[in-house]
């Protein structure tokens, strides 16, 4: 499964990420790297983007971007 | 002996509040060349032989935006003396990423850890003696906002810089990516191993640019990485940040100790459930905004009649002060006996056309004031959070979203808060369509034209389409400059939403005052050239001073007027109007009072309030459509000078500024064209 199939309140472990280049990159560098765990806080009013939790901080990504987030849920 | 010390941080960690604890107002704002990107740079205010830079706020040194090619670059090719690494205690495992990466560049550095009082209030704690002991670089606890630890940060931050003392090497990787980076390091050409060693790191991470900055070395490097892999894995990028965030779990198990452990909820998440709330996110906006104009232009403050909001009150001290100025200088004049024409010069051209701009530049204060306010509590990035589902459509991010609403009021603080969007190519995007939001200087045209030639019951919905009209144009534009312009940059959503916080009022003010004196400065020029200039054409030809039908300009306006006939209005009135809008476009009102009917700008103005004809004379050159493509032309092409001036101070370029007027113009074109076209088969 991945990070946008989550509702708002679960928690998981990210397994992988897929999408190559700059995009993947940027997800890593801003802490979310295969091991850690996410908990997802709420979806935007207009239903995207999705607001995590990640390493002690709230990160929003899009639910396009959050596709590319393999997780398995805790 | 003097030092140069760069700040860098995540965004967001108060580095600009350190910034403006350490230099006050002994700061200058300019500009990263090419890109759209605040330059910061000030003097230590308690030691002027230290400069202190503020780079842009990153989250790594990997080449994904511009914000981080220029810190990186600043850090590996400038070699400050030090660098201060601002922490956000926190986030503190996030920061420490960037940590790492400053400390690979083996530049002096010292850490500091901000928002201390944040981590105290919330119970955790965090060992900065332990911290330094591992990291080898001192680690100093401060809260920006209240000065506290700044002064020994500085202290040990100069004694760095003098000692020129470099961190230890910290032990991230494991042996074979280190003897990787050795094997590489042979193979390039950097004088200094530091240099050397780190561009293998980069190289193995794939760093684009290093990649494609190497020439005859390439394959002996690519088949070093090709061995690695073998080992380590094909992904070796993530394999790096993946032992960089490794470390930093054991560097802050023995430094961090957290009161609780999880998911803690914050204040700002309680916040957030009713300002992000599904159904109360958009109604709240609305009134913040709502607020945010009435302070700026509101003539009835608080339904108060006739009390005046702040940037109103700023705005007509500014323009009493100017009109007295104004006022003495002419008297002067007069008494001095100068001839006709310098008078003119000096009133009508040079204070009449910069009081204009003078005028609203207390607007503009306010607006930027309040939005800089916004901006630091964090609020901001709630409202991109909550927009961002309409505006990726047209490739733009929910951040557009404030600059594009601030369009309707002026272009000029809406350009700069286009500063606040998260990439380069999604600011220039917007900078670029702004201007075809319709300003408040160009209503007086859409009612003269409304009050003359459409019918009562037609008069509302036609300014209210055109009002549309912008934002179609703005939306298709966007659509179209993503495709055509900017087809290589991507441009996703991932961003931080910080914790809310009550930005200090000092900060805010300094940075919104720097920011509009580089407008006056940079924008001056530009605005106070071609009022001249225009003055000049339409009041003068070969004979001397002459009334403006005899001008230069009319000649020029007579000339020009067959590149707008496929517009439907080629008179020369009306080309001359166009360019006398280019120093205001509320001018064109004027213009058109003068050649069409000699009536002055007053009497057109309150007839127009009355919601007379104001000036049924125009009717000879101009029907319903063309006077529609008129107006859609003066919308859609070139803003005021004064708003090219913000496009050329915030763009950074001339290039750029020049890319964005041909857009601009380009498109009136073509727009007036398909209305005068279309119009004339329907009516």
């Amino acid at each position: 499964m991945t990070l946008n199939d989550l509702k708002p309140g679960q928690e998981g472990k990210v397994i992988s990420i897929r999408e190559k280049g700059t995009l993947r990159r940027r997800i890593m560098d801003m802490g979310v790297t295969p091991g850690v765990s996410v908990k997802v806080i709420k979806v935007a009013p207009l239903g995207d983007p999705m607001e995590i939790n990640v390493r002690g901080y709230e990160l929003s990504l899009r639910k396009d971007e959050a596709k590319q987030i393999q997780v398995e849920m805790k | 002996m003097s030092h140069i010390i760069a700040l860098a941080g995540n965004p967001n960690c108060g580095k600009t509040t350190l910034f403006n604890e350490l230099t006050g107002s002994k700061q200058h704002v300019g500009n990263w060349p090419g890109v759209t990107v605040d330059k910061k740079e000030g003097i230590y205010r308690n030691n002027k032989n230290i400069t202190i830079l503020d780079l842009p706020g990153t989250y790594s040194l990997s080449p994904y935006s511009a914000e981080e090619i220029i810190a990186r670059d600043y850090i590996v090719k400038e070699k400050p003396d030090a660098v201060i690494n601002i922490v956000d205690g926190t986030s503190i495992e996030r920061n420490l990423y960037l940590t790492l990466q400053i400390a690979e560049t083996r530049i002096p550095m010292v850490v500091a850890v901000n928002m201390m009082d944040e981590v105290e209030s919330r119970g955790d704690r965090i060992d900065c003696s332990k911290l330094s002991q591992e990291l080898g670089v001192p680690v100093i606890p401060i809260v920006a906002r209240s000065g506290k630890g700044i002064h020994e940060l500085m202290e040990a931050a100069i004694t760095v810089a003098k000692d020129h003392k470099v961190g230890k090497k910290l032990p991230v990787y494991d042996d074979q990516i280190i003897t990787a980076m050795e094997d590489i390091s042979e193979y390039l050409k950097d004088k200094q191993m530091e240099d050397r060693e780190w561009k293998a790191l980069k190289l193995i991470e794939g760093d684009e640019i290093i990649t494609e900055s190497l020439t005859n070395e390439k394959n002996a490097v690519e088949e070093i990485i090709k061995k690695l892999q073998e080992s380590e894995g094909e992904d070796l990028e993530a394999k790096i940040a993946d032992l960089r965030y490794h470390y930093i779990g054991k560097l802050v198990k023995k430094a961090v100790k957290k009161a609780k452990l999880g998911h803690v909820e914050t204040k700002s998440d309680k916040l957030d459930k009713i300002l992000t709330n599904r159904f109360l996110a958009l109604p709240i906006f609305a009134i913040v905004m709502y607020i945010l104009f009435a302070c700026t232009f509101s003539e009835n403050f608080l339904f108060i009649d006739g009390l005046p909001s702040l940037g109103v009150w700023l705005a007509g001290l500014v323009e009493d002060g100017w009109a007295a100025l104004s006022a003495a200088l002419e008297n002067f004049l007069v008494s001095a006996g100068a001839s006709d024409w310098i008078q003119s010069l000096v009133i009508s051209g040079i204070m009449d056309g910069i009081g204009a701009v003078a005028g609203f530049l207390p607007l503009v204060l306010v607006l930027f004031l309040l939005l800089s306010f916004l901006e630091d509590s964090g609020y901001m990035a709630r409202i991109a959070f909550v927009m961002d589902r309409i505006f990726r459509r047209f490739g733009l991010s929910g951040r557009s979203f404030i600059p594009l609403l601030m369009g309707f009021g002026c272009s000029v603080p809406a350009l700069m808060a286009s500063r606040t969007l998260e990439n380069d190519k999604d600011r220039k995007i917007t900078m670029m369509i702004t201007p075809f939001m319709s300003c408040g200087a160009k209503l007086p045209i859409y009612a003269m034209f409304a009050a003359t030639l459409f019918v009562n019951q037609n008069k509302t919905w036609i300014v209210f389409s055109i009002y549309m009209l912008g934002l179609v144009v703005a939306v298709i534009s966007a659509l179209i400059l993503n495709k055509f312009l900017f087809k290589d940059e991507s441009s996703n959503f991932i961003m931080e939403l910080p914790q809310y916080r009550i930005p200090t009022l000092k900060s805010v003010m300094i940075h919104a005052w720097e920011k509009i004196k580089g407008f006056a400065i940079k924008a001056g020029t530009i605005i106070f050239a071609s009022t001249v200039l225009i003055w000049f054409l339409s009041n003068f030809n070969f004979t001397g001073m002459v009334d403006m039908e005899e001008s230069f300009l009319a000649y020029i306006g007579n000339a020009i007027k067959f590149i707008f006939a496929p517009l439907g209005f080629a008179d020369w009135r009306a080309s001359v109007g166009v360019v006398t809008g280019w120093i205001a476009k509320e001018n064109i009102v004027a213009t058109f009072g003068q050649l069409f009917a000699g009536i002055d700008d007053e009497t057109m103005i309150e007839a127009i309030s009355a919601g007379e004809q104001a000036l049924p004379q125009i009717t000879s050159v101009f029907n319903g459509v063309t006077a529609y493509a008129y107006m859609a032309f003066n919308l859609l092409c070139m803003p005021c000078f004064a708003a090219v001036g913000a496009i050329r101070r915030e763009m950074g370029s001339m290039k750029w500024t020049l890319r964005a007027v041909a857009f601009q113009m380009i498109t009136a074109y073509i727009v007036a064209l398909l209305i005068n076209v279309i119009g004339n088969l329907i009516f």
